[in-house]
């Protein structure tokens, strides 16, 4: 019984953190139809950037509950600065060309971005240990989790229903539902397409700085911390279906649950496991689990 | 000339210089040439598949089983015939390949790319797994004699078996995207619907081209494992697959010997980017393929091809 | 005399004579300096590996080489350079794989012409390079690899390695836990997913079944390398109660794990085991708990002996990074001093020795250094063994310290000749019950 609590538990805290990483993912597909592959570079940006605000406040006296505020503006600073200055200054020029392209162009930007990165903080690690420990612990059953592991659902849970709320409640998130499911038809209606794209992608990439600098507590930052967020990222926006935000929750649920399982009754499967739910999904739900119709070409 | 007989000189020049320059080459750029061959015969399974509309993260697995069926074919089944080596890694990963394009082939786009993807990363966790392989460390790969020619671990045996066999290779694709079969590749790719209207069958295409390729992802493979002498699981990882969909992207897909252009120049760009700046690399790499992308979208290739429509 | 006149005399025929004579005299004569020896150094300058290894093995090897240049290294290394040749480095970056470490070692020694070869922290590289260095017959000095396989499956003759290899980590493990808990009944291990993570785990469950066969493994966490995330895999290990933790986990990795166990009292109940743990120990003072059992992959670092050698090299390398050297540090300067050492020793047959004496002189040596002496007693005179230490961490007023240190002498900890370390572990340790 409390080990079936501790796999729910745990479940449930890294599909937040799987959750979050996937969402600016999944946004930015579904409206620009690109596979950011540099997606785990801003989110290494988050986790930098939220190391050296926090760090700065702390020294200089500040109240330590203000580090939980230095986080957020961590990762609204990556988004408001890198995000458009990406967009602008190299995706623009990517528009139309194929899709594989795009992927590629966003590959070489990881490998950019890596280095700028190791550039301007070095290779030394940097520690932002305080808004972890700060909030205590919580007992459930023989197991004691620490309360920012709540922050983080409660993350995960806001931002989704931000999200939601804003794609199908606002006026701008329904002109961007009306670009995700057709781009040419919504220009000829007057939306304004190229500054959708330029808000999306401010938006996603906010999202995973916000990953980044949520996480940025929990770990000491180092170089390639963003190298292997790609990977599951893509996963889960794959398991859960391609621009679908529902689909990306359900599918960091399941990702979390099955390797919970697996870190808990057999731990040498972990490994693989989530290639093997990604290739499972994906044999008997072709596009994933939840999918947007589109008209086939005839 | 006729287009084919046209690439049918070019690569019997090719395989002339190569044969008569390699005495005469220093061993690392003779070492540099012979990796560049055998990652250019990966992507060249690529080209193939791309011109059917099929992108694959995946060519790392197969890559992966033939460098490790090569590897293992010496140890296990005690053979020490290179050719033999690599002729078992090509037919494994044919094999791999036949069985997995039964799910494989009824994908398209993105979804093609991510499950080829899970493939290979199932196979990496497998063999990271596996002690008896040496997990992450790999093994040793050195064969006894090329083709009844006693060979050292690295050496001019290994690198005329590998140009020999790419230059097979290319004309054998080359004959056969000339071929009925083979031009109906881009016709799937176009629209697969009017495709099965004129009664060919798409699935069988694509399964098809799905196993061609991978043979020649296992070819590179066997070929790499034995110049490199070592196998290990990162060539199943999907950043050794990502980079061959770069040489295909960055050569472009005109030519069947466009791969080996673009294989050459990435090894070539990289071991300059290491040499000059071994702190920053990784921003020279991303720099140039940005460039090459946004200024050539064709590829390399179109330097040449100016005037010949891509097919 | 006024400006604008003539201010130089007339340049006398006499003078450029001599001028002339001494300028063919001089180019004749052999260079005042002899040509510098070219050593080739790879280690991580990106990735993961870089901040807790690559980059601090790369400044050892920045100030050892300037300092040995200058003549500034205390006794017996006081001759400049090797001999009084300079020391010229090639830096090269280990990351890329092992394919590109080939092309690389390949391109150094044909195309770069270096001496000698002094490098590689990855298995999997070293691995790679070993048949590579016997085709190109160059003198290559492996400085940090943990694999036991380089020596055991081989007999290599230009390759040489001046540290002990991972076996002697997790032997000494096994000893110190159950001479310090000598009641330990459950263990538990988190190591990472690759093979670096697997042999440690695989030593250490050997070496400490050898010795209390009725030990009971809770569970053997084995996360992905570079994963991050560890709340399900602590979340395990506590359930299971285990007395020690065993990990081999090193950079972010280990970083990441204390973070995130200690604040959940999983390292409260449970002694952890951090077998790689002293390149943590600098940034994460503030966190380890007391009583954590931490290795340093032998004398190295804090637990490096108070010689000569060490009182110049420690704040030396100090005073110019910042931060105290690590062990990969320790095992550069190893390196390094071990091919002078080689080197001064193999010219006593002529100024200039060639490789071959060289590598006569390398089999068998005994040298000093930072972390006392190394002798090349295995793998037929090519393998290093050393002493290993193990200590528990006590925070006293802020600041971390040592307690319980013990040493174990280089014979009970590493294999002997011919042996495989596998076989050794499982045999030595019951024959020492």
């Amino acid at each position: 019984m409390a080990t079936l609590m501790a796999v729910a538990a745990d479940a449930v805290i890294y599909a937040s953190w799987l959750f979050i990483i996937a969402a600016g993912l999944t946004l930015v597909y579904g409206v620009m139809r690109i596979l950011n592959m540099a997606h785990g570079s801003l989110y290494a940006l988050g986790a930098y950037t939220a190391a050296s605000l926090v760090g700065a406040w702390l020294r200089g006296g500040h109240a330590p509950l203000g580090s939980y505020a230095m986080l957020l503006l961590a990762a609204l600073l990556v988004g408001i600065v890198a995000g458009p200055l990406i967009e602008r200054g190299l995706l623009r020029f990517t528009y139309g060309k194929d899709e594989i392209l795009l992927v590629l162009v966003t590959y070489a930007l990881f490998l950019i971005l890596e280095d700028a990165v190791k550039l301007v903080w070095g290779v030394e690690s940097y520690f932002v240990t305080e808004p972890y420990g700060l909030l205590g612990n919580v007992e459930l059953g023989p197991l004691s989790y620490p309360v920012y592991s709540g922050v983080l659902i409660g993350a995960a849970v806001v931002v989704g229903f931000a999200l939601r709320f804003g794609l199908y409640q606002t006026k701008f998130g329904k002109l961007l539902t009306a670009v995700i499911y057709d781009r040419e038809l919504a220009g000829t209606l007057g939306i304004d397409v190229r500054r959708m794209y330029l808000i999306t992608f401010a938006l996603g990439t906010t999202l995973a700085a916000l990953a980044g600098a949520l996480t940025a507590p929990t770990v000491s930052v180092v170089p390639g911390i963003g190298v292997e967020i790609i990977v599951l990222a893509f996963a889960v926006v794959v398991i859960g279906g391609l621009g679908s935000l529902p689909g990306a929750a359900l599918g960091a649920l399941i990702v979390g649950l099955v390797r919970s399982a697996a870190v808990h009754f057999l731990p040498q499967v972990e490994l693989f496991s989530i290639y093997v739910v990604m290739a499972l999904v994906l044999a008997f739900r072709p596009r994933g689990l939840f999918v947007f119709a589109e008209a086939r070409k005839i | 000339m006729k287009p084919g007989r046209r690439v049918l000189v070019l690569v019997c020049a090719v395989v002339v210089a190569s044969i008569a320059s390699g005495p005469f080459l220093p061993p690392w750029a003779l070492f540099l040439i012979t990796v560049s061959i055998a990652k250019g015969l990966v992507a060249l399974g690529l080209l193939l598949l791309i011109r059917t509309g099929l992108v694959s993260f995946g060519q790392g697995l197969y890559f992966a089983i033939g460098g490790y069926a090569a590897g293992t074919a010496a140890q296990w089944l005690g053979v020490g015939d290179a050719v033999v080596m690599v002729a078992i890694g090509v037919l494994l990963s044919a094999v791999a390949a036949a069985a997995l394009g039964i799910l494989l082939a009824r994908y398209r786009t993105i979804f093609f790319a991510m499950l080829s993807l899970a493939f290979s990363m199932i196979l990496y966790g497998l063999l990271v797994k596996s002690s008896a392989l040496g997990s992450t460390d790999g093994f040793n790969v050195a064969p006894s004699t090329v083709a009844g020619v006693k060979a050292g671990q690295f050496g001019y045996p290994v690198f005329l078996l590998t140009v020999g066999s790419a230059a097979f290779s290319c004309v054998l694709l080359d004959a056969y995207l000339r071929s009925h079969l083979g031009r109906l590749a881009p016709a799937v790719r176009d629209n697969e619907l009017r495709v099965e209207y004129m009664g060919a069958s798409v699935r069988n295409i694509v399964h098809l081209n799905l196993v061609i390729a991978a043979a020649l992802a296992g070819l590179g493979g066997g070929l790499a494992a034995l110049t490199v002498g070592h196998v290990d699981p990162e060539m199943a990882y999907w950043t050794t697959s990502g980079e061959f969909v770069f040489i295909t992207i960055l050569s472009g897909t005109a030519s069947v010997l466009a791969p080996f252009l673009g294989a050459l120049l990435l090894e070539l760009l990289r071991s300059l980017a290491y040499e000059h700046a071994p702190n920053t690399w990784q921003l020279i790499m991303g720099g140039a393929m940005l460039l090459v992308i946004l200024f050539l979208p064709s590829g390399l290739w179109s330097i040449f091809e100016r005037r010949r429509r891509i097919a | 005399m006024k400006l604008g006149s003539r201010s130089c005399p007339p340049p006398s025929p006499l003078g450029f004579a001599a001028l002339f004579i001494s300028t063919v005299v001089v180019a004749q004569a052999p260079p005042a300096t002899p040509p510098p020896f070219k050593v080739g150094v790879v280690t991580f300058l990106s990735g993961a590996a870089a901040g807790p290894f690559g980059v601090p093995a790369r400044n050892s090897a920045e100030v050892l080489v300037e300092s040995l240049n200058a003549g500034k290294v205390p006794a017996p290394y006081a001759k400049a350079g090797l001999g009084g040749r300079p020391i010229q480095i090639v830096l090269i970056d280990e990351a890329g794989g092992t394919t590109k470490q080939v092309s690389e070692y390949r391109d150094l020694v044909t195309r770069q012409n270096v001496d000698a070869v002094i490098g590689y922290i990855s298995s999997g590289d070293c691995l790679a390079i070993a048949p590579v260095v016997e085709e190109l017959k160059k003198l290559t000095i492996l400085f940090d690899c943990g694999t036991p396989r380089i020596f055991e499956d081989a007999s290599p003759k230009y390759l040489f390695r001046t540290a002990a290899h991972a076996a002697m980590d997790n032997v000494a493990a096994a000893l110190y836990v159950t001479e310090v808990k000598p009641n330990v009944k459950k263990i538990a291990g988190i190591n990472q997913n690759y093979a670096w993570g697997q042999d440690s785990w695989n030593d250490f469950e050997s070496a400490i079944k050898a010795l209390r066969p009725n030990i009971q493994v809770t569970t053997s966490q084995m996360p992905k390398l570079l994963a991050g995330q560890y709340g399900a895999e602590v979340s395990a290990l506590m359930a299971g109660s285990p007395d020690i933790i065993h990990s081999s986990f090193w950079g972010g990795d280990l970083d990441a794990f204390v973070l995130q166990a200690v604040p959940r009292g999983a390292l409260k109940k449970s002694t952890a085991l951090f077998t790689a743990g002293e390149t943590a120990t600098h940034k994460l003072a503030g966190q380890i708990p007391d009583g954590t059992i931490i290795g340093a992959r032998g004398p190295h670092g804090v637990y490096a002996p108070d010689n000569e050698l060490n009182r110049w090299f420690r704040p030396t390398y100090q005073d110019r990074y910042g931060l105290p050297p690590n062990y990969p540090a320790y095992h550069m300067a190893q390196a390094l001093l071990g091919l002078k050492s080689a080197y001064e020793k193999a010219q006593g047959g002529g100024p200039s020795p060639s490789q071959e004496q060289i590598l006569a002189a390398f089999e068998g040596i005994s040298f000093e250094t930072p972390s006392g002496p190394i002798r090349l007693a295995i793998g037929k005179g090519h393998q290093a063994i050393e002493p290993t230490v193990y200590a528990q961490t006590k925070t006293v007023g802020g600041k971390l310290t040592f307690v319980n240190r013990k040493e174990y002498p280089a014979e009970k900890v590493n294999p002997p000749e011919g042996a495989k370390s596998v076989d050794w572990i499982k045999s030595s340790l019951q024959a020492a019950k």
